[in-house]
This record gives structure tokens, C-alpha cells and sequence, in this order.
């Protein structure tokens, strides 16, 4: 890259480096510090069956996902309607729900005495059985199809809308709509999406197990959990996050290998219409945007009325749970979008690019509950984890966060970089004056949507906490489980409806704020 | 953020500065404000005229996972929560100090003898059921496989009653066990993480019965005034849990653990036990109205404590059947 005066900043470079120690520390330690820790055990061949069931599930989840994603992400790219920018939002929400939560969610709707169980019933059918493989990947489908489908919509609206005009003033077939627009797009979004999704599901196992029906259904993750809560066998422990790294960088290779960044140019940024006025692809869009909506929208609306339930009986300590969660949630943000934007703009800077991305994306398939534990190892000997338990719990959420934002914002940098790149050379355009005003602007709704998606996992996380949790800290998802824990089903509903209303309604300002008002 | 920060800083021990503070390692729910934590917390405080802090660690299994990582250098003086499926391996660590003086006044469904653990409370495990929806109620396991009603477990992988269930079916059907476990297959709709999520999926209608406490319609008949849930009684007996404290050998304050220890098998702390943790207390000590309706069935005749070798062997085969 030497010649081409390269336009990080001073400050950003060493951001990034100091972005890729963290990543590498995070990735790498925690295993490190188990094996240190390790007596005897270790793996034995009973994990292969599990091994087999992740890799089923998380590629199923993956490529059903991101198959239902594409004719949704299409309509929504293509179609203007009232209401679309609020269902792109509420796309956001399966994800920002704790686990137990979508459980319950979706059961009240596919369930054995659930919505359609009951409506079959009336028929005298039923009731559903949705226990097993096929549970999984609805959970799955439920949380990511909105994931995946918001990553291959930003695909579709790097296509600057002037291209669209033309294509509708030519008059274009379908078949040439699709050479140039769709393909180019899913060959540029689709691998990310899957990718994140194969990541994400492999590191499920409450939502696998309550749904997978016994088990059949046994994933890394649940043997992870197992060797660290009750054999205390953190050889075994270390050995499975290893496997899940290897699985998580196998997958990451394959989808770099197939990933091709879409190159559509610059636009001048005119307003979207409804150029495509036939009145076919219109119909069948109506009919997936409907579909979708229902899929995504009866679970949340499930949710919402046991929460709204639920708020009568919210117990004291709520108000300081919310500040708490907030807190952490705000401090891990800044320090997310910090992080990503340091180290999307090395990877896009450096020579390694692809390398660092690589490795980065690997935190995706490291287990919370490893990192958990061996930065437990590792702080113990040196300073009370109680006493760092929010500044870790913040530090953890943030590079937990990181590979998807990555996965957001790198391709909206290269193609800043691509469009604009030389004009901005030859103005002489660098640094923060740079970032100002070329590079923030163009990727302000990516920058935007990976920074509601931070704030919101955040807000929900709850696995380091745990293993960290200080006496006198509550969290919003930890009090949710403590009501759980003793009996108190209905407050809990309650408190999980202001989880995820507070996690969404943080997503939404970032995300809406990234859009503008317009969009 | 800084509030907390501050708040976190303010909660570590500062030994030499105030009375003398006794940290407790339990697990969530024992904490939380609806649990005993609070009201034992202040009855020993007024007693001792020391701080009682307790730290909460997940479920009994996470807690002793993580007195494990912390070995020696742990700050907790006494540990609470553990139970009798834990004993053995927790015993093992040779982290745990014997007994000042034996427990008095102990009224459990067996004898206790042990010269490490205080028993705090028990509660049989059980099958919990709505009895305005089930009329024919299984008596046995063997009922219960012959029937068509569904079931929600939890897993004995990573949750305390799971592992029980299985150590129960495994002490009530000995060699016969894996037939057992064929038998109930049909009837399991799933198996969950954890406690809660199985309780939460039964209440929303997803199964007939769900693992739990012969206590848990006490919960809903005294705090809920509902008496539409039940236990069944099994013939082959119940499975037996009885939790446990006990004081860490690595602990400074051994005089004031040993203090709170006996003060365990107290009034004062007893009386708290069964309206906070919906679980026997230890001792003979009172238990409310509402308890004297639950079912009070004979413990399964098994050994109360389980080496860390049988108890691998009955989850391994207990996954091996079921995986079929």
C-alpha cells in the first residue's frame, strides 16, 4: 500500500493495533489460562456427536436464514411503503432477546398450547410438535432471518438508486436485473451473513436444548458449560474452545473464499423510489413482507403482552438494575464503535487486511463462558474480580460485539474507499478532516445500525456478569433470572418487557439516528 | 457508570477498618430480594456485630466451580449452597475445614453424621402437575412410562435437579435403569439448561407435569393463593436433596464462620428458610400453613452422597439412552 499515501491518521493506527492486542488477548488467553490451570481429563469421543449436531444445526440455521433473507431484503430494498422504516428497525429486535425470552416467545405461538396449536385444535388436529432439529432451527431463523436480512439490505442499497431508474427506463428483464444487481449484491453480503449466523448459532445451547428435546440435540457449547460448571474440568474445557475456534476460522476461511465485495460506484445520492411498477414482483413482495412481518411479529407481540402483564407486579431494585445495565451498555458501546472503527480501518489499511479480519471474526466462536472463566484465572492471582467486574463485563461485551460490526462496517469502508478514495487523494483529504466529512457521512447508517446492534447485545448479555457479579450490582437480564429462579414468572415477564424494550429502544436511536430521518 | 464503579469499590472487604466482615459464597436465588438472603443477613448481623456479605455465583454447581478457581486465595470464609449430590467432589477439593461443633437439633428424613457440612434445608424432588387439567395422576415412574402424559425435565448437564432426577431414577431402578429411561423417552417433551426455563415452558401449558419440589405448590397455594398445582407421589420414593454450608479452610475469620455455622441450625435462620426458599428447614422448626398440604412422601433408599466417577457414569449413560 506504501505508495498510495495511505490515509489513516496518526491516532487511528495505533488504535488499531491496540484494537488487534485486545482481540488477540481475548481470543487466545482465555484457552491459555484454562491449560494452565488444567489437572487431568480432557475430551473423550462422547463430544463427536455433539461436534456433529453444532456443525448440523449452526450451517442449517445459517443457510435457511440467509435463504428466506433474500426475497425479504429484496422487497424491502425495492419497495417503498409506509411504515418500512420502522419494520426495518423492528428488524432488529429477535436478535436483542435474551434467550429465554424467544423461548417462551415463540412457544406461545408454536407451541403445544400455543396460537396455531389452538387453532388446529379447533379443527380437531394437532397439537404441533416443534421439539428437535426443527425447533432449533426455528429459534434460530427467528433470531437471525431479521440479522440477515438488515446485512443483505445494506448490500442492496450500496446499489445507488440511479441504477435502478435505469434499469426501470430500460425496461431490463428480470434475468439481466438479476446478473447485475442480485448477484453482484449476495456475492458481496451473503457470505458475512452466513458467516455471523454459523458463528452465532454455534454458540447457542440454552435455545438448542430447551427446544432440541433432549439429548440428541447437544452442542460444544453445552459440553463447554458442563466441563466448567460441574466436572471442573478445564482441560476438556480448553480442548472444546479450541475445536470451536478451529470450526469458527474454517468457516471464516470459506466465506472470505466466496465473499466478493460488490462494486456498483458512486451515485449522487438520489431518493429510493418505486421504479419496478409491474405489478407481478409487486404482489409477491406484499405476500413476503407480510409473511415476515407475522414471523417475526407474533413471538414479539407474545412477548409483549405477558410483559405488559407482568409490569403490575415490577419489583423494587428495577430502576437501579436499568442504570446498571445502561451503564454498562453505554461504556461498552463507546468502546465498541472505538474498537471497530480502529481496527476496520487497519484491516483496511494494512497489507494483512484479510489476516486481521480472519482472526478478529474469531472472537464470534469463542464461548463466553471461556473467556469468562480464564480472564477469572488470570485476574484472580493479581486483583479482586469482584472489584473489576463492570469495567470486564463492559470490555467483554464490546469485543463481543466487535466481529459484527466488523462485518458491518468493513465493506461500507472499502467502498468509501473505492468511490471516493482518489477525489479525496487528490483534495488532499485526510485524518479526522477525513473522517469528518467523506468517510463518516457515507457509512453513517452502517456505522449506525452496528452501533444499536453493540449497544443492545450489551444490554442483554448476561453470560460474563454472572462469573463476575458483584454483591451489589444487579443487572436488568440478572434480575430477570433471579425472579425466574424463585418462582416469580409473571414480574419477570415484566422485567424482560423492559429489557427488551430499553435494548431496543437503545438500538433504534442508533439506528434510526445512522439513517437519518428520511430513510 | 461511576456510581457503580464507586459502589463496587465500596463493597470490598476492608478487614482492619470497620467490625470484622464475614463473606458467604452462595447461589443467585439465595440472594436475590425474595430470597432469604436479606432477612439472614440482618437477624445474624444483629447478633454477631460484624457485616455478613454474600456473594452469589450462579447455581450450587458454579459456586464450587469457582471456589475451585479461586483455590486458596478465595475470599469467602464459608460456602452455602452447595448440596448432597455436590458433597463428595466438593470434599475432594480439601478446601473445606470440619466442623467446630456437630449441628443441633437436625430433623432431617435421615441421618446425618458428616463433620464438614451443615445441612441448611431440604426438599424432595418431584413431578409437578395442575390438578384442575390432570385428573389420572401417575403413582410411579413406571406409571408414568406407560402413560402418554408429556413431561419437562431439566438436564443433568447443567442443572442441579437434572442431575438429581437421574441419580433418582438411577437409585430406584439400579440395573434396570436404562430401561427405564426408554420407557420415559416417549413421554419427554424436552429437556431444558435449567430450572426455570422448565418451570416457565410447564406453566405456559407445553407439558403435563415438569421436574421440580414436592414444596412448589406451596409456593403458589401461600404466595400466589392458588391451589391448582400438585405433586405426585411416587411409590418407588423421592429423590433427596438436602443443602449444605460449610467453612473454608483458607478462611481468616475462622471463629466467626464457625459462629454463623451454628447460628445456621438457628430459629432465626430456619424460620426464614421455607416462605423464601420453598424448602424444609433443617431443624424441627415451624413451617406455615400452607406447607402441611404438600405431599410427604419416603426418600428413595440410595446412599445421600455420590462419588464423582458414579455420578459421570450415570449422566453418560443416562445421554446414551436417550441420544438413541
Amino acid at each position: 500500500m506504501g505508495a498510495c499515501a495511505e490515509p489513516v491518521s496518526q491516532l487511528a493506527k495505533p488504535l488499531g493495533i491496540a484494537a488487534l492486542l485486545l482481540v488477540a488477548v481475548l481470543v487466545l488467553a482465555p484457552v491459555l489460562a484454562l491449560l494452565s490451570r488444567a489437572e487431568a481429563g480432557g475430551v473423550s469421543a462422547a463430544v463427536w456427536p455433539a461436534i456433529r449436531f453444532t456443525l448440523l444445526q449452526a450451517g442449517l440455521s445459517a443457510l435457511i436464514s440467509v435463504a428466506l433473507a433474500i426475497p425479504l431484503a429484496k422487497a424491502l430494498a425495492r419497495r417503498a411503503f409506509f411504515g418500512r422504516g420502522l419494520m426495518v428497525s423492528l428488524l432488529g429486535a429477535p436478535f436483542l432477546l435474551p434467550s429465554i425470552v424467544a423461548v417462551l416467545g415463540l412457544l406461545a405461538i408454536w407451541g403445544r398450547s400455543g396460537f396455531f396449536s389452538d387453532i388446529l385444535a379447533a379443527f380437531g388436529l394437532g397439537p404441533l410438535d416443534i421439539y428437535g432439529l426443527k425447533g432449533v432451527l426455528l429459534a434460530h431463523v427467528f433470531f437471525n432471518l431479521p440479522l440477515a436480512t438488515r446485512m443483505l439490505l445494506q448490500g442492496w442499497q450500496a446499489v445507488p438508486a440511479e441504477h435502478f431508474r435505469l434499469a426501470a427506463q430500460l425496461d431490463l428483464a428480470p434475468r439481466a436485473r438479476f446478473a447485475l444487481f442480485d448477484i453482484p449484491v449476495l456475492r458481496g453480503a451473503a457470505p458475512s451473513a452466513l458467516l455471523v449466523i454459523f458463528m452465532l448459532s454455534m454458540s447457542s445451547f440454552a435455545v438448542v436444548l430447551a427446544l432440541g428435546g433432549g439429548p440428541k440435540a447437544s452442542t460444544i457449547e453445552l459440553a463447554i458449560y458442563q466441563a466448567l460448571r460441574f466436572e471442573f474440568d478445564l482441560a476438556s474445557a480448553a480442548q472444546l474452545a479450541m475445536v470451536q475456534l478451529v470450526v469458527g476460522l474454517a468457516a471464516a476461511a470459506l466465506a472470505f473464499h466466496f465473499g466478493k465485495a460488490a462494486g456498483f460506484g458512486g451515485g449522487l445520492g438520489a431518493p429510493f423510489q418505486n421504479w419496478d411498477k409491474r405489478r407481478g414482483p409487486a404482489i409477491l413482495d406484499a405476500i413476503v413482507l407480510v409473511l415476515a412481518a407475522a414471523f417475526v411479529g407474533l413471538p414479539m407481540l407474545a412477548i409483549l403482552a405477558k410483559g405488559v402483564v407482568g409490569l403490575a407486579a415490577l419489583p423494587p431494585g428495577l430502576g437501579a438494575a436499568l442504570v446498571a445495565s445502561l451503564g454498562i451498555a453505554a461504556a461498552s458501546t463507546l468502546l465498541a464503535v472505538g474498537l471497530a472503527l480502529a481496527l476496520a480501518q487497519l484491516i483496511e489499511a494494512s497489507p494483512r487486511g484479510r489476516g486481521i479480519e480472519l482472526f478478529s471474526l474469531l472472537l464470534l466462536a469463542t464461548s463466553p463462558f471461556v473467556i469468562g472463566t480464564g480472564l477469572f484465572i488470570i485476574i484472580n492471582p493479581f486483583a479482586s474480580p469482584f472489584a473489576l467486574a463492570l469495567p470486564i463485563t463492559a470490555l467483554v461485551n464490546a469485543a463481543l460485539a466487535l466481529p459484527i460490526m466488523l462485518r458491518i462496517l468493513r465493506p461500507a469502508l472499502s467502498r468509501v474507499r473505492q468511490d471516493y478514495g482518489q477525489l479525496a487523494e487528490g483534495l488532499g483529504l485526510s485524518g479526522w478532516a477525513r473522517f469528518k466529512l467523506l468517510t463518516f457521512p457515507q457509512i453513517r447508517p452502517e456505522l449506525g445500525f452496528a452501533t444499536g446492534l453493540a449497544a443492545a447485545l450489551s444490554m442483554g448479555d448476561l453470560g460474563v456478569i454472572t462469573l463476575f457479579a458483584p454483591p451489589d450490582v444487579q443487572t436488568l437480564p440478572l434480575l430477570m433470572y433471579r425472579l425466574m429462579g424463585s418462582y416469580r414468572m409473571e414480574a419477570a415477564a415484566g422485567v424482560a418487557l423492559v429489557l427488551v424494550a430499553s435494548s431496543f429502544g437503545l438500538f433504534y436511536l442508533f439506528d434510526k439516528g445512522g439513517r437519518g430521518a428520511g430513510a | 457508570m461511576n456510581k457503580f464503579l464507586l459502589a463496587a469499590a465500596l463493597c470490598l472487604p476492608f478487614g482492619s477498618v470497620a467490625a470484622e466482615t464475614l463473606t458467604v459464597y452462595t447461589y443467585d436465588s439465595f440472594v436475590s430480594d425474595w430470597g432469604p438472603g436479606p432477612q439472614i443477613k440482618a437477624a445474624f448481623e444483629a447478633e454477631c456485630g460484624c457485616t455478613l456479605e454474600f456473594v452469589s455465583a450462579g447455581d450450587g454447581a458454579a459456586v464450587l466451580s469457582r471456589l475451585r478457581l479461586e483455590g486458596a486465595r478465595t475470599e469467602a470464609d464459608v460456602v452455602l449452597g452447595l448440596d448432597n449430590a455436590l458433597m463428595a467432589q466438593a470434599r475432594e477439593t480439601g478446601l473445606f475445614a470440619p466442623l467446630a461443633t456437630a449441628p443441633e437439633g437436625l430433623a432431617l428424613p435421615v441421618a446425618w453424621t458428616d463433620d464438614t457440612f451443615v445441612p441448611f434445608d431440604w426438599g424432595y424432588l418431584a413431578f409437578v402437575y395442575d390438578n384442575t387439567k390432570l385428573a389420572d395422576v401417575p403413582d410411579s415412574f413406571e406409571a408414568l412410562a406407560a402413560s402418554d402424559l408429556s413431561i419437562v425435565i431439566q438436564d443433568p448437564r447443567s442443572s442441579t435437579p437434572g442431575l438429581g432426577l437421574v441419580l433418582w431414577v438411577k437409585a430406584a431402578y439400579g440395573d434396570g435403569v436404562a430401561d427405564m429411561w426408554q420407557g420415559l423417552a416417549d413421554n419427554i417433551v424436552t429437556v431444558t439448561k435449567g430450572w426455570s426455563e422448565a418451570y416457565g415452558m410447564f406453566l405456559e401449558g407445553e407439558a403435563d407435569m415438569v421436574l421440580s419440589y414436592t414444596t412448589s405448590p406451596a409456593y403458589h397455594l401461600i404466595a400466589e393463593e392458588d391451589a391448582s398445582k400438585s405433586a405426585a407421589q411416587f411409590s418407588e420414593g423421592h429423590y433427596l436433596q438436602v443443602e449444605v454450608a460449610a467453612k473454608l479452610a483458607s478462611s481468616e475469620h475462622q471463629a466467626l464462620a464457625d459462629e454463623f455455622l451454628a447460628f445456621i441450625t438457628t430459629d432465626a435462620f430456619q424460620n426464614v428458610i421455607p416462605e423464601t426458599n420453598w424448602m424444609y428447614p433443617a431443624t424441627g422448626a415451624a413451617v406455615p400453613e400452607g406447607f402441611s398440604q404438600m405431599i410427604s412422601p419416603a426418600p428413595v433408599p440410595a446412599p445421600l452422597t455420590i462419588s464423582d466417577t458414579d455420578r459421570k457414569a450415570a449422566v453418560d449413560e443416562w445421554v446414551r439412552v436417550l441420544s438413541r
